[in-house]
């Protein structure tokens, strides 16, 4: 096929030089139809997949035993289970962000790492969605969140952030589903037609509905993927900020302060961006991908999470100062705990994990270091999740008036569901790398310097 | 006029020639012209005259529509239906609906955003004849077909045909039922 030469040469390539529409579908759809599945594939798998049967074990105890088998006990009532949701939905945000928000600012980089984003915020939100629900002692109870008429008359509370974060959860997680697949069906259709396998045709035929990639249709397309990145971008933003309600609402020591909105959307994109290089850096080096995913991306990601990173070491200073400045007595001997009660080490070592740690990525050679940039991600990762059991736990513990104190500590169930959560995110993930294009076929054919239309009218 | 067929199929092997196709399709007259693309190409979005769409008049309403559910649904229950007086506060406590207002505003915008692209677009579609154009699969990797329907009064299968192979195509084809 004859390339036509790009007019103007763009200063940074965001793909590597030397694809043509033929090898970027090849390259990417060969993952999911042709390519030998590899052994790093089977064992993420088969981890998943065994931390997925542990989960399934501890939901059992939990159902038949109760939230008894947890460390829960009163003033600490939510212990692990929110912690979790809030790290888990916080580190969707970044997937809805690439897709949406970059869109919408014209960021054409994000379309090699959107379609996997999309899918790590799906799964983080599944995840996320199940400790709401497993916390609340009977989940075959959850219809009862919604307002319908029932025999018992009575109905939900609206003015609670409890009842309001219900819908800013099923909302956001509806939204990143379709939005995800109205970006997957012209690439199911590209599957269906490159499939040699009948069964794989009729799959692939069915979810994408007949795309012929018509240019009636690609218009109306991109106009749905323009409006729906502009109510996604609104979405997410108010989605943090509704699960931060849920604390500051409450009069808590710790928990009750306005900024908390800003400093729980910025610690959600950090922990997502952490998440997408923890993703992105193993995949792209097993299958190869290294001229789509490129280190500008890597690099990129280093620096929205060098800046996300800032806003939160801002915030805990700022947190601090309210409390020493606002001479609130509760307030004050709350943060006094933090720094030196009996979560101490937890908070030293959220502080070295999330303010130290990523100073490092104001060097160069360190963003564009792949296993630097992976050990980073995993320590953000390990710090914004103790970020949120500091939040939660250490301010339960204890609020007030000391006699009505009491420590939190996990038992081995916590521990487990945790684990079974990760279990259940890497084994979506990994089904979805094997079975659908992980890569966004078309956006990324756009790229490339032949997709450009050359005038030569008037 | 009928022939038999859905219409004849010009396949390409980058936009440029298919944009420059498309002008002088519309040029010489032709109106039901279609194209297919593995990628969304601005240019063709102009050639085609395509420009206006109403999605975005669905979402508006949707958008508007869940606003409005979003809202009165509270409205209903906690003024009407369920009313808890809380030390004499006023029941239609409106700023704590905003929350709960704007989620719903943005699920029906987002959900008529999909259903409203898949209506205007007419999928789900199990049959469409221009794939039993021979090569049409390759539509979603590297190649660029323009379709000229037989519904077009100017079709005539001789001189369409003709006037396809001007444009140096790398194959036309006709395009059966």
């Amino acid at each position: 096929m004859p390339d036509t030469p790009p007019l103007v040469e763009p200063p940074q390539p965001d793909i590597a030089p030397g694809y043509t529409f033929a090898s970027v579908t090849d390259q990417i759809s060969a993952v999911v139809l042709t390519k030998r599945t590899p052994i790093f594939w089977y064992l993420c798998f088969s981890v998943g997949f065994g931390l997925v049967l542990l989960l399934l074990l501890c939901m059992a105890l939990l159902f038949g035993k109760g939230v008894g088998i947890w460390g829960i006990r009163i003033p600490v009532a939510w212990g692990f289970a929110i912690t979790n949701f809030v790290w888990w939905i916080g580190i969707g945000h970044a997937g809805t962000l690439i897709s949406a928000i970059l869109l919408l600012l014209n960021q054409r980089w994000r379309n090699s790492i959107n379609r996997f984003a999309e899918a790590m915020t799906l799964f983080a939100v599944a995840c996320a969605g199940m400790f709401p629900l497993l916390h609340m002692g009977r989940p075959w109870l959850f219809f009862w969140m919604f307002p319908y008429p029932n025999t018992m008359d009575i109905q939900p509370q609206f003015r609670s952030p409890l009842v309001w974060d219900v819908f800013a959860v099923s909302t956001y997680a509806t939204v990143s589903a379709l939005f995800w697949f109205v970006g997957l069906i012209p690439d199911l259709g590209t599957l269906r037609d490159r499939t040699r396998n009948r069964a794989g045709r009729m799959i692939y035929g069915i979810l994408s509905m007949g795309w012929r990639g018509s240019a009636q249709h690609w218009s109306v397309y991109e106009t749905a993927s323009l409006l729906l990145a502009g109510l996604a971008t609104p979405l997410v933003l108010s989605v943090h900020t509704v699960v931060s309600f849920d604390f500051t609402i409450a009069i808590v020591p710790g928990w009750h302060s306005t900024f908390f909105p800003p400093y729980f959307v910025a610690g959600a994109i950090y922990s997502g961006f952490a998440m997408v290089l923890v993703l992105a850096i193993p995949l792209r080096k097993v299958y190869g991908l290294q001229g789509l995913i490129t280190d500008k991306h890597l690099e990129n990601a280093a620096k929205v999470m060098l800046a996300t990173g800032l806003i939160v070491a801002y915030s805990y200073i700022m947190e601090n100062f309210g409390a020493w400045f606002g001479g609130e007595v509760y307030e004050k001997a709350a943060f006094w705990n933090r720094l030196t009660g009996p979560y101490r080490y937890a908070y030293w070592l959220l502080i070295a994990c999330n303010i130290i740690a990523p100073q490092f990525l104001w060097i160069k050679r360190v963003r564009t270091n792949p296993i630097l940039l992976f050990m980073s991600s995993i320590a953000v990762l390990i710090g914004m999740w103790l970020e949120r059991f500091m939040i939660i736990v250490a301010s339960l513990a204890q609020d007030f008036v000391p006699a009505a104190w009491g420590i939190f500590s996990p038992t081995r169930w916590d521990w487990f569901t945790f684990a079974g959560t990760i279990g259940l995110f890497t084994f979506l993930f990994f089904l979805f790398v094997r079975l659908l294009p992980m890569i966004s076929i078309f956006e990324v054919r756009t790229l490339l310097p032949q997709a450009k239309v050359e005038e030569e009218r008037g | 006029m009928t022939h038999g067929i859905y219409g004849l199929i010009a396949e390409f092997d980058n936009p440029t020639a298919l944009v420059k196709a498309t002008r002088a399709a519309r040029d010489k007259g032709y109106r039901k012209l279609d194209a297919f693309t593995p990628f969304p190409i601005e240019g063709l979005t102009d050639a085609l005259h395509l420009h206006r769409n109403k999605l975005p008049l669905i979402v508006l309403t949707g958008g508007i529509i869940g606003g409005l559910t979003g809202f009165l649904l509270q409205y209903y229950v906690t003024v009407i239906n369920f009313p808890i007086n809380v030390g004499g506060r006023p029941l239609d406590s409106w700023p704590s609906y905003i929350i709960i207002t704007f989620e719903l505003t943005i699920l029906f915008g987002a959900l008529s955003a999909v259903l409203g692209m898949l209506g205007l677009c007419g999928l789900p579609m199990p049959y469409h004849p221009v794939f039993n154009a021979p090569r049409f699969a390759l539509h979603s990797t590297n190649r660029f077909f323009l379709c000229i329907e037989s519904s077009d009064p100017m079709f005539d299968l001789a001189a369409t045909g003709d006037f396809l192979r001007a444009l140096e195509p790398h194959e036309v084809s006709e395009v059966a039922h």
